[in-house]
């Protein structure tokens, strides 16, 4: 077989990264190449840029890659496991950072998200994906984004050296379950997993200690560190999830947790039939993971919107909707004299039209149209508010407030059927 | 009327020091004509400043000042005087900038929010090709931003590239990096930027590459990338393709239904750690008052495959399914059959035994939609595991969870029903219906009715081989 091209490994390296769901290039210490030693590039300003998007509808932001597809582990849902006959192929680091290097010259991206398979041993493949990132910030002087997936099972002064180059670590918990983690890759631990999410936890609150004492400390992850739970794999219900989830979030201070709806491979594993649950359960996951993070819901409050019975959110609606619908007693609220977080629970009022409401109506009793053109959708608000010329009286005691129009169903596009 | 003229589309300084002139003498906005270096001059405005000019100052919130800047840029003829009108405004009413509800502030808001998002957008979509002179690489792009941007964006290029020599060209101007200072030059065309670069083959390789065609979602492509950029994108070139690919995909697969190949390995295994994962089900209730989940139980190679509706007090008790008084009539009527129980597979929609208390005793309860919903995730495992040719819904609850609709036993029974992936359904009723007939003749008509249903899928099993 004839050695790959640099062209060729990309194609073939970034279709195995794709599965990762996490793109995000924010959340940084603000650096650019303009001020300190001369000669670098590149810069992070704390929003993160999106420079292209793919037609699924995802952000490229990161030159997203594997440093090999070749793997020790036999994980049933990966498409990289031992087993499956994909083409494998494997950069150098020198390859690798000048690819990163090249493309980001050209403002293609906002800089690298490396992972790999487990090759040689845990502790060989972290130094290969620590080596990347000490070549870009060491020999390159990059002052862009680095996101590093960890090995769980690499050695703790590996896991620090890439605390350092790196922005961002990550681990991935993958299946929200210890049976499905069991079942499905069995070489994987939860207890190694957790462990060596705690050991980043403390290095980050460390770092961000000493920062506090001594100007001149090294930075360590300054993004923090994330995770991705696999979806539909496992017996985990919603509720068992978003559980999970807040747990991850208190325990060890994650900035992000990712959902990924279980996407059928290409070649599936022998042992592994699975239907791909509905695209659009992630995305009531990710409006749940929402409530939590800025609306100020608890996971058990999020959890009450989940349908009692099955444990799952409703496909139907939004987990926001969905809630108020089962607290009806919480309902209407004057837009005129509520706290912050009353109107936050609001079906249909986000954050920033929340805040807009509260700086308005220092300056005018809020009617409706005042309400309406402070928002989005205002028909969707009615039966929740009461403005200064609006009570909604028959409107909120409708047995169903749910959209009364057919919901569109999302349809599969690649029907897995049995 | 007054006329006031500024040196360029986004000069700031200059508007803000007529305004201020404009807003002491007191003249009202609609008395002033804005002009920027590229409008025509209005023929009846006059260039006669305010009568009596007054100096001075009056305060402004910071929020104007940085709301001022960024709208100014907005590519709109009409937005000098928008914001000389919002000035005055909040001289007569202070604090009228935070009434968001307000709709001069609101439309000042959007202008400068559209400006904001085309900072970012060519912050983002900017695509430099590398070109070589004497002095080494340097770094050309062609950009055609919607509004007067791009002398407020260059410092974020500065920043990020400081060590690059770049030029970005756009229609209205130039603007050059070599390292050490920023120069402008004239407005440029689309020709005078180079025309490739070799890494843009790679960088489309990666794009498709990174696009999983299982998920295809255009619309919130178009929403953050609309198409008005597409032109200045080396990617996009390949959107067109890339959607009809995955089309064409879907095509293909609907044309040609997954095989059913018995697929090797260790599916055994596999069973195994699913029913141990089941041991611990929570997803309904149903656990809470029960003694075991009741795993479905056979071979996992199958070719036949029994669903009953759920375990009773027995099974719940034993662990295993059909082992109960119904457990003993569906043994017998497969012996008369002739079918070897040990080859089939055998399980139930609901794998925990619903029912209430009435004294000691439990007393079954049928299990409703939720449940069997929840339940229906193990049994579409045990299903795509197992691959039987022939599955046998025994029951109401059992054919629900078959079909994923209600059914209707005395219509459906009696006849193969077709499934997904050539396997074939059959529908009839449950055992413990026969227990429960009161009259004895009936109760023997149906029994035999039962056994000769068993006997035309012995027959349909033998014929599939």
């Amino acid at each position: 077989m004839a050695a790959l091209t640099v062209r060729q490994k990309l194609e073939i390296l970034a279709d195995a990264a794709k599965y990762d769901a996490s793109c995000a290039s924010s959340g940084t210490a603000k650096r650019d190449s303009a001020s300190g030693r001369k000669g670098g590039i590149g810069s992070t300003e704390g929003m993160g840029i999106c420079h292209a998007y793919a037609p699924d509808g995802r952000c490229i932001s990161l030159l997203k890659i594997l440093l090999t597809n070749s793997c020790l582990f036999d994980c049933h849902y990966c498409i990289n496991r031992r087993s499956s006959d994909v083409r494998r192929a494997r950069f150098t680091v020198k390859e690798l950072v000048e690819l990163t290097l090249s493309f980001y010259r050209r403002n293609y991206i906002e800089g690298l998200f490396l992972s790999s398979g487990i090759i040689r041993s845990p502790d060989y493949t972290m130094e290969q994906l620590v080596a990347v990132a000490r070549s870009l910030r060491e020999e390159h002087d990059f002052r862009g984004y680095i996101h590093l997936k960890t090995i769980p099972d690499a050695d703790a002064e590996l896991i620090h050296q890439a605390g350092l180059y790196a922005d961002r670590l990550s681990i991935n918990v993958e299946l929200p379950t210890e049976g499905g983690l069991r079942r499905l890759a069995p070489e994987k631990n939860a207890k190694r997993i957790e462990g060596a999410m705690a050991v980043l936890r403390t290095a980050i609150d460390d770092g961000s200690d000493a920062r506090r004492r001594y100007a001149h400390a090294p930075r360590f992850a300054p993004a923090g560190q994330s995770t991705q739970m696999i979806v539909g794999a496992d017996q985990a219900d919603d509720r068992a999830i978003i559980g999970r989830a807040s747990a991850l979030y208190t325990r060890h201070r994650l900035r992000r947790v990712y959902y990924s709806a279980f996407s059928p491979i290409p070649s599936p594993s022998a042992v592994l039939p699975l239907q791909r649950p509905p695209l659009l359960r992630e995305h009531r996951l990710y409006q749940s993971d929402w409530m939590m993070r800025f609306y100020g819901y608890s996971a058990q409050e999020v959890a009450a919107a989940t349908d009692p019975a099955t444990g799952c959110l409703p496909l139907d609606i939004d987990p926001k909707l969905a809630w108020a619908l089962r607290h009806r007693d919480a309902f209407p609220v004057d837009v005129n004299l509520a706290p912050r977080e009353r109107l936050l629970r609001v079906p249909g009022l986000g954050v920033k039209a929340v805040d807009r409401i509260l700086t308005s109506r220092r300056h005018r009793r809020l009617r409706l149209d005042d309400v309406a053109r402070l928002t989005s959708s205002i028909a969707k608000l009615r039966p929740f508010l009461v403005a200064s010329d609006w009570r909604p009286v028959r409107l909120a005691d409708r047995a169903d407030l749910r959209p009364r129009a057919p919901v569109l169903a999302q349809l599969e596009l690649f029907d897995e059927s049995p | 009327m007054y006329r006031a003229r500024l040196n360029g589309p986004d000069d700031f300084d200059g508007w803000r020091d007529a305004a201020r002139n404009f807003a002491m003498a007191g003249i009202p906005p609609d008395a002033i004509v804005w002009e920027s270096g590229t409008d025509a001059p209005d023929l009846f405005a006059s260039d006669t400043p305010p009568a009596a000019v007054v100096h001075g100052t009056f305060p402004v919130p910071r929020a104007f000042l940085d709301l001022a800047e960024m709208a100014i840029l907005h590519s709109d003829p009409e937005r000098f005087a928008l914001l000389y009108a919002l000035l005055t405004h909040m001289r007569d009413r202070p604090g009228s900038l935070e009434d968001r509800a307000d709709p001069l502030v609101r439309r000042v808001e959007a202008l400068a929010k559209a400006v904001r998002r085309d900072i970012h957008k060519m912050r983002a979509f900017v695509r430099f090709r590398e070109l070589a002179d004497t002095d080494g690489p340097r770094f050309v792009a062609w950009f055609e931003p919607e509004h007067h941007i791009v002398r407020t964006n260059a410092g974020f290029f500065m920043r990020r590239f400081a060590s690059m020599r770049w030029s970005i060209l756009t229609p209205e101007l130039s603007i050059h990096w070599d390292g050490e200072t920023l120069t402008e030059g004239p407005g440029a065309k689309r020709e005078d930027a180079p025309m490739d670069d070799p890494v843009e083959e790679i960088w489309k390789g990666y794009y498709a590459a990174i696009f999983n065609p299982a998920r295809l979602k255009v619309g919130a492509m178009l929403s953050e990338m609309p198409r008005k950029y597409w032109r200045n994108l080396p990617e996009a070139a390949l959107i067109p393709e890339l959607v009809a690919g995955a089309q064409a995909r879907e095509a293909a697969m609907i044309a040609t239904p997954p095989k059913n190949a018995r697929r090797p390995g260790n599916a055994a295994t596999v069973w195994q750690a699913l029913r141990e994962e089941a041991m611990g089900c929570t997803r309904c209730p149903l656990y809470k008052d029960t003694t075991q989940t009741v795993f479905g139980e056979g071979p996992v190679d199958a070719p036949l495959m029994f669903i009953g509706e759920q375990p009773g007090d027995q099974e719940d008790l034993a662990g295993r399914p059909f082992v109960g008084p119904a457990g003993q009539i569906f043994d017998e009527a497969l012996e008369t059959a002739g079918i070897d129980r040990t080859r089939a597979y055998v399980t139930n929609a609901v794998k925990h035994f619903k029912h209430e208390r009435r004294g000691k005793r439990r007393i079954h309860q049928t299990p409703e939609t939720p449940e069997i919903q929840a339940c229906r995730w193990w049994l579409t495992q045990e299903l795509e595991l197992v691959r039987p040719r022939i599955i046998v819904a025994l029951g109401a609850t059992a054919g629900r969870a078959l079909l994923g609709k209600a059914v209707t036993i005395s219509r459906l029974r009696g006849a193969p029903i077709a499934l997904e992936g050539a396997a074939q359904g059959w529908i009839t009723v449950h055992p413990s219906y026969l227990l429960r007939i009161p009259d004895a003749a009936r109760k023997a008509q149906e029994r035999a009715r039962f056994i000769q249903e068993l006997r035309a899928i012995a027959k349909q099993l033998e014929a599939i081989g």
